[in-house]
């Protein structure tokens, strides 16, 4: 159809496109591998492991939004011992391109998580998952502390062959995400995964009380892009050199384009999944159209193009 | 009892992501009758599986998927039919379709009712447009020799979906109204005890509500049979990736999980699911906290 060769480096890591899926919305790929192949993305982000079992919060976990959703899923997973014995097997045997979103609730969790990880076969990269309570710290979130989000991150670092690329998912619930990406470069990491959800409410029109069983939930879904992409937009002018996989509502080749010109390397695919479960391979495919009708030969060529005009902020 | 489930043998499983059009719309009492034409889904489809819809076209802003039970899947026309009705604007928007129209559809979805091996009396019990798929595990089970009793609920006589064809593939039907307008007044759950007695029934089946469901599992249970429950979870995805459609439930070795109504349901043995704790997460729930939250 077109002459662009999707192919790219990612820190290092040969990908056949830049287009991945979202932590926390493809499972560990099996269920959307009944749509699609999933050897033909870019990777498979997985959800967030943690060390043990655990449960998620009580339903009801998620609600509509406009252009969204907001979710109270908590994490729920079967632990590291029944990802490593089932889903990364799975993931490899598959031929899939596997990063693993490791998520912890002290700095030790998230080490001993990392070191696991990085000593099995089949990782391609790891994604530290930042945005959870540290119950270590009065439960704050690592993600909206620079000095909490390094430690983090410095700790993961320590324990994963370097040869395997760290990449920590930001919040964009700070007041500086510049700062915070800043902060967790400085400790270690190889590159930033933008954004995570936006923390917010919905209401019951019947019950006249908060919808979630958590009360707050993640907004995610197209929404959010605008912030995801100034996101990506400030840290890619401020550290230019930094891989970004830019991740928000990408619905379209398009939307997966405009993270490109943004800065970003790479994306993920995440919340639209809902909607259209072939949303992944879907963008793959127009991302080449978007390329091609421009007379762009690869994705590399785009990066950071945006900036080029001369009128960052 | 040995059971199986009810795909036949060399057809095709797992789901299909088709563009289906509508071929017809229109009421049923309370509810809307909707007619897809999705190719290669309905031979696929097993009595209690759904399919999930995309709502407000391709550029929606409504993201989630609406999931409704599987009333009727044709393989010989290629057609699904499911049974709706408006609440919000997803199925408001489904409302409007008009024959011709495209929508997306994922199905068919969830594991099926299990049949039994052995012909059985079996009792079942639908509530309001729980009972849709209803009618066609009525056929299966009869083409498997089993006695057919079809217990139809709601609060009042149009909110009942399917009465005439009802009698049609049943041997009894029993109907009840809340307000008394047709049939026995009461809910379903009040004649389920007589029924019982005078049916030999050796299995329940239900789908409906919530409250139904657990009664049904409870009377199920007093009169020591098995159950079948149908439930109607909220689901985002329907697929199996996004976790929402949650609800306790006690695996073979006796420990509870929050497990997905997509995909380990949407149909489960009553005396599996915790019903009193549905929206909350049992203590003794792997995984669950210990001390700070999640």
């Amino acid at each position: 159809m077109t002459d662009v060769d999707l192919s790219i480096d990612l820190a290092g890591v040969a990908l056949p496109n830049p287009v991945m899926t979202a932590s926390g919305c493809a499972a560990a790929g099996r269920e959307l591998d009944q749509f699609f192949d999933v050897a033909e993305l870019g990777a498979v982000v997985t959800k967030s492991i943690m060390r043990d079992p655990r449960s998620g919060r009580p339903t009801p976990r998620m609600a509509e939004t406009p252009s969204g959703m907001l979710n109270s899923i908590g994490l729920q997973g079967p632990g590291i011992d029944s990802f490593l014995a089932n889903d990364l097997p799975w993931l490899t045997q598959r031929g899939a391109r596997t990063v693993v979103s490791i998520a912890g609730s002290a700095v030790g969790e998230y080490a001993e998580l990392a070191r696991r990880v990085g000593a099995s076969a089949g990782v391609s990269a790891i994604e530290v998952n930042i945005s959870c309570p540290n119950v270590e710290n009065r439960g704050l979130v690592f993600a909206c502390d620079p000095a909490q989000a390094s430690t983090v991150v410095a700790a993961v670092r320590r324990e994963v062959p370097t040869e395997i690329p760290v990449f920590a998912k930001l919040s964009p619930d700070v007041t500086d995400i510049v700062a915070i990406a800043d902060s967790v470069m400085s400790a270690g990491a190889t590159g930033l995964s933008m954004i995570n959800t936006l923390l917010g409410i919905a209401i019951d029109p019947d019950t006249l009380r908060p919808v979630l069983g958590g009360v707050t939930g993640g907004l995610s879904g197209p929404a959010v892009r605008p912030v995801a992409l100034r996101c990506v937009w400030q840290v890619h002018a401020a550290m230019p050199d930094v891989p970004i996989i830019g991740i928000g509502g990408i619905r379209t080749g398009f939307d997966a384009l405009e993270f490109l010109l943004a800065g970003a390397t790479a994306v993920q695919v995440g919340t639209v999944i809902f909607h259209d479960p072939s949303a992944p391979i879907r963008v793959v495919s127009e991302l080449a159209t978007e390329l091609a009708d421009r007379g762009f030969k690869s994705p590399a060529e785009v990066v950071g193009f945006a900036h080029r005009s001369g009128d960052a902020e | 009892m040995t059971v199986t489930h009810p795909v036949a043998a060399g057809a095709q499983s797992g789901p299909l992501q088709v563009p289906a059009e509508v071929v017809s719309l229109g009421p049923a009492g309370d509810y809307l009758l909707l007619t897809l034409s999705a190719p290669g889904i309905a031979e696929r489809t097993g009595p209690g599986q759904f399919a999930a819809l995309a709502v407000g076209g391709p550029q929606s802003s409504m993201l989630l998927r609406r999931s409704f039970s599987i009333y009727r899947a044709d393989p010989d026309a290629d057609t699904l039919e499911i049974v709706f009705a408006v609440h919000r604007k997803g199925t408001a928007w489904l409302a409007e379709l008009r024959p011709g129209d495209p929508v997306d559809v994922v199905g068919p979805l969830g594991r099926p009712f299990e049949l039994p091996d052995q012909p059985v009396a079996c009792m079942l019990v639908g509530g309001g447009y729980g009972t849709a798929p209803l009618f066609s595990l009525a056929q299966r089970l009869h083409d498997r020799g089993c006695a057919v009793h079809l217990v139809l609920g709601a609060t009042t006589e149009p909110r009942l979906f399917g009465v005439a064809e009802a009698e049609r593939v049943a041997d009894t039907v029993t109907v009840t109204t809340e307000d008394g307008s047709t049939g026995v007044r009461g809910r379903v759950t009040d004649v389920l005890p007589d029924l019982v007695t005078r049916t030999h029934a050796g299995r329940f089946y239900a789908c409906g509500p919530m409250g139904m469901l657990r009664a049904v599992a409870a009377a199920a249970a007093d009169h020591a049979i098995g159950s079948q429950c149908a439930v109607e979870e909220a689901m985002a995805c329907g697929v199996g990736v996004c976790m929402t459609c949650v609800l306790p439930v006690i695996g073979d070795d006796g420990r509870t999980r929050m497990t997905r109504s997509c995909v380990d349901g949407p149909v489960f043995a009553g005396d599996r699911v915790r019903w009193d704790a549905v929206g909350t997460l049992p203590p003794d729930t792997v995984g669950a906290p210990t001390g700070g939250g999640q």
